[in-house]
């Protein structure tokens, strides 16, 4: 059975697939390609850009939350009267702070950087295909996701400066917030559109390209956990954009989706007609926001995996409860939403259902994790750059886990919702959880992508020091959220009797977070530097078992990846096999008998 | 290396790649109107009255029965072509868009007669979802209309040369187009008759 | 080419049965809007309204988008959808029917 015996009508002239390759121009060729190992490469910058813009926000408001009132240094006085008079931060510009990091941080950095980024270039190398299923769709969603980036940097330049109600938006603040929550909103709408394209571009070519031999039981982890990934973004998004459009009608036509009747602001009786429902905003977003909280782990529990395996020589433990559990995390993150939600007055009855629903959610991440952790037994361990990430990520992610159960129950949901307790929770495992597991698979792949490998040693102190700040970063949260030290406090709980006993942890925190940027410049240079000088990588330079490594040269043949059509006859992590001569098993391999 | 599967399906699946790109598109989309039906719903058991008689039931029978003539010129469309029928194909295909262009007319109609009345989406909270439902869903109209303009126009030239793959794009067109049918089917009797 | 000739046959048939589905589709248009004039009690009238229109919702899934002979992999993304859709417009109504309403706040 061949794979490609019918496709186009070959002897056409006007067939524009015809491979005579002529040179591409300059555009075609880097900048509006539809090739998906390009794309993958301007998502991973674009987003890594993001990513360092995100924390430099956050870097800033930790200025104020360690010395509340006292002038930004270097920076302080250029930030303008607007945003810092005298230097001084208003608690304006750290609300437009917060929410856009939050903002920027989640859907212009981390998910483009692992679904848009890792998951365009390597899927469709580890399925053996030759790109995407539709490339020119691949592109629109690059250049729209750009596109609301660009918008939303805008923000901070429009009157009134950026969104500045949460990257949340919760109405009714949102409704009458300042112009920038309106850009935040069409910014939003881009984003989604790029992310809901991807996602059936993803679907597809998961389903429809795998090679020959390449069946779903044979699929690396990563490919699954990028599967699950897009049926989420495809199903869950889709309500949080309708929501964005009544949001922008609320602020622009006049409408009162969000707004009760009777709303007062500032002393004045609004003159909107009422009869919405705040509420209905936070059902609404929710209902996208928790499972965008399983995007942000899920490709990192994939390259987590991936590297678990190879550097272990041994196969993941428990594949297929691997591939259940993300499959039913999947489907059960659409129904725990409103733990989000247990202090909006609903009633016991439906409070009940979600803490139900979310304590069971739990427990394929728990199988998921211990998978991955009985995977390390009996292993021969590399501990190389990459492995160093994942091997961190596991305990990280598990005191992030852990930490979320107190707030899956509604009762103890109580005193915690809204403090710094939340804020340390998720921020355990996207940071030193996802962030974690992303770095891995830079230092992973960056051999494959640009044939040459990052420096180990730097690698390894970039691993360190990030581990141990981000854990002084983090930590203190929980604590200042166990005594109540609510979020979004642009004086980190200054005026509070309640916070006086952990106020100090705001300097350690702050200075955690600025010496982590340090660490992260010896990241910046090894990235750049290696490219020049880095040492030549083989095609398969970890040894690896999956076709991306096997099968596919480096870098990958500019038009179809690979030389000859990959055939696999074997799962994904055949490494160690007993009776073979190398300590792994390439997918593609024939094995004499 | 090609692309496989863009014109015949992958043997396990039965599907080629773009059939299973635009049913999973609709799936994205069924759940975007049924987040602004979430929202019709609750603002509506929320409110302690909600108008009725403020909407024009004929005209809206009428554009019912429009979208629907225009979901079988559109399927026979299709047919027309896998009988290899270019001709009747383009008459079929024309008379969707035209059918369609009489559709956004008299909604333009019902528009112009609301916001005559001072019946804008600021009014209340029923004028604000009946547009912006109605209005979304004109904008998916607008926008299966301009791809079955082309596929009328320009497209079709594709005929001449991939007769099987021109065949499957205007399938795919097809089923966006009876998708926003069905939406209408749904939101007629909501927001008319109720 | 034997498969496109086999489609041709089925696909003659295939006209017969839209014309029978447009027809169908019509007549039942007719039917909501007169029942409508019936001025019937909110709850029979939703249940009306909505099961006609999910009659005619079917027909134009399973016939004109040929749903009805589809394959394995759309319905199951369907009925997922659906699933997730049924989700959405119940479980808000739901969080607020039983509201927990404070009384003698001091």
């Amino acid at each position: 059975m061949s794979t490609h015996s019918s496709v186009h009508a070959v002897n056409s002239p006007l067939n524009p697939t015809l491979h005579h390759h002529e040179e591409q121009s300059f555009w075609r060729k880097y900048i509006f390609s539809t090739d998906h190992k390009v794309i993958g490469i301007q998502y991973g910058l674009t987003s890594l850009i993001f990513l360092f813009f995100g924390f430099t926000l956050m870097m800033i408001m930790r200025w104020q939350l360690a010395y509340p009132g006292e002038a930004i240094p270097f920076i302080g006085k250029m930030l303008g009267d607007d945003r810092a008079p005298d230097g001084v931060m208003l608690p304006e510009f750290y609300n437009q702070l917060g929410a856009m990091h939050g903002t920027i941080m989640v859907f212009l950095g981390v998910v483009p950087l692992a679904v848009g980024a890792f998951g365009n270039y390597i899927m469709p190398l580890q399925i053996g295909a030759p790109d995407m299923a539709f490339p020119k769709l691949n592109m629109m969603s690059y250049w729209v996701y750009f596109t609301g980036g660009i918008v939303m940097l805008a923000s901070f330049f429009v009157p009134g400066g950026a969104a500045n109600s949460g990257w949340t938006s919760y109405p009714p603040l949102s409704d009458i917030a300042t112009t920038g929550q309106t850009v935040w909103l069409i910014g939003m709408v881009f984003l989604i559109t790029s992310s809901l394209l991807g996602s059936v571009n993803f679907i597809v070519t998961i389903v429809q390209l795998r090679t020959q031999g390449l069946s779903f039981m044979r699929l690396p982890f990563f490919v699954w956990a990028q599967f699950v990934t897009s049926f989420l973004l495809l199903l869950a998004f889709p309500p949080l954009e309708a929501a964005g459009v009544l949001q922008l009608m609320d602020r622009v036509a006049g409408t009162s989706f969000f707004l009760p009747s009777g709303l007062v602001v500032s002393g004045q009786q609004l003159a909107n007609t009422g009869g919405g429902s705040p509420l209905l905003w936070q059902h609404l977003f929710w209902f996208l926001a928790h499972p965008e909280v399983y995007v942000l782990i899920l490709p990192a529990l994939g390259i987590v995996a991936e590297v678990i395996s190879n550097n272990t020589r041994k196969p993941i433990w428990g594949y297929k409860s691997l591939v259940y559990a993300a499959i039913f995390l999947g489907f059960m993150s659409f129904i725990v939403w409103a733990h989000h939600m247990f202090l909006t007055g609903m009633g016991t009855a439906i409070s009940t259902f979600f803490q139900t629903t979310t304590m069971i959610i739990s427990i394929p991440s728990v199988i998921i994790l211990s998978a991955l952790f009985i995977s390390l037994y009996g292993a021969s361990i590399r501990f190389t750059t990459p492995m160093l990430f994942a091997l961190a990520f596991l305990p990280m992610f598990g005191i992030g886990g852990l930490t979320g159960l107190p707030l899956g129950l509604a009762a103890s949901d109580i005193p915690l919702h809204d403090t710094y307790y939340v804020i340390g929770h998720f921020h355990y495992v996207v940071a030193p959880g996802t962030i974690f597991g992303l770095f891995a698979g830079i230092y992973y792949w960056y051999p494959k992508i640009t044939g040459r490998a990052l420096n180990e040693t730097m690698g390894k102190v970039h691993f360190w020091g990030s581990f141990v700040c981000m854990n002084l970063i983090f930590f203190p949260m929980l604590i200042q959220g166990l005594a109540g030290v609510s979020r979004r406090l642009y004086d980190g709980g200054q005026q509070y009797a309640h916070a006086q006993g952990v106020l100090h942890l705001n300097v350690i925190m702050s200075v955690a977070a600025w010496v982590m940027a340090l660490f992260q410049i010896v990241f910046i240079i090894n990235f750049f530097l290696s490219l020049r000088t880095g040492k030549k990588a083989s095609s398969n330079h970890w040894e690896a078992t999956t076709l991306e490594w096997s099968a596919a040269p480096t870098p990958p043949v500019p038009h179809g990846n690979f030389v000859t059509i990959p055939q696999v006859y074997r799962g994904p992590y055949e490494y160690s096999v007993p009776g073979q001569p190398k300590d792994f098993t390439p997918q593609n391999e024939i094995v004499k008998v | 290396m090609e692309i496989p599967y863009t014109i015949s399906p992958r043997p396990e699946t039965g599907l080629f790649n773009a059939k299973m790109g635009i049913w999973l598109f609709l799936a994205s989309e069924v759940m975007l109107f049924g987040a602004l039906f979430t929202t019709y719903i609750l603002l509506r058991v929320g409110a302690p009255e909600w108008p009725r008689g403020e909407l024009d039931i004929p005209l809206a029978t009428l554009n019912t029965a429009v979208l629907i003539s225009s979901s079988i010129t559109m399927v026979m469309a299709w047919a027309s072509l896998v009988m290899k029928n270019f001709k009747k194909y383009r008459a079929y295909m024309g008379a969707t868009i035209l059918l369609g262009v009489v559709f956004l007319i008299i909604k333009g109609f019902e528009y112009s007669h609301h916001f005559m009345a001072g019946e804008i989406p600021s009014k209340n909270t029923f004028f604000a979802i009946y547009f912006t439902l109605t209005g979304l869903h004109g904008l998916h109209v607008i926008g299966g209309m301009i791809v079955n303009t082309y596929f009328w126009g320009p497209g079709s030239k594709m005929w001449k040369t991939e007769p099987e793959r021109f065949t499957n794009r205007i399938e795919v067109a097809g089923l966006y187009w009876h998708f926003v049918d069905l939406v209408w089917i749904f939101l007629f009797p909501v927001l008319y008759l109720l | 080419m034997n498969s496109s000739q086999a489609h041709d046959v089925d696909i003659k048939k295939h006209v017969r049965t839209y014309i029978t589905v447009f027809i169908t589709l019509l007549a039942l248009t007719l039917i909501t809007v007169a029942v409508s004039y019936l001025r019937l009690n909110m709850t029979a009238a939703i249940i009306v309204a909505l099961s006609i229109a999910a009659v005619k919702g079917s027909l134009v899934a399973s016939y004109f988008m040929h749903l009805i002979s589809e394959k394995k992999a759309i319905y199951a993304t369907l009925m997922l959808t659906a699933l997730f859709f049924i989700v959405l417009m119940c479980l808000p109504i739901f969080a607020h029917s039983d509201p927990i309403i404070y009384k003698n706040v001091p």
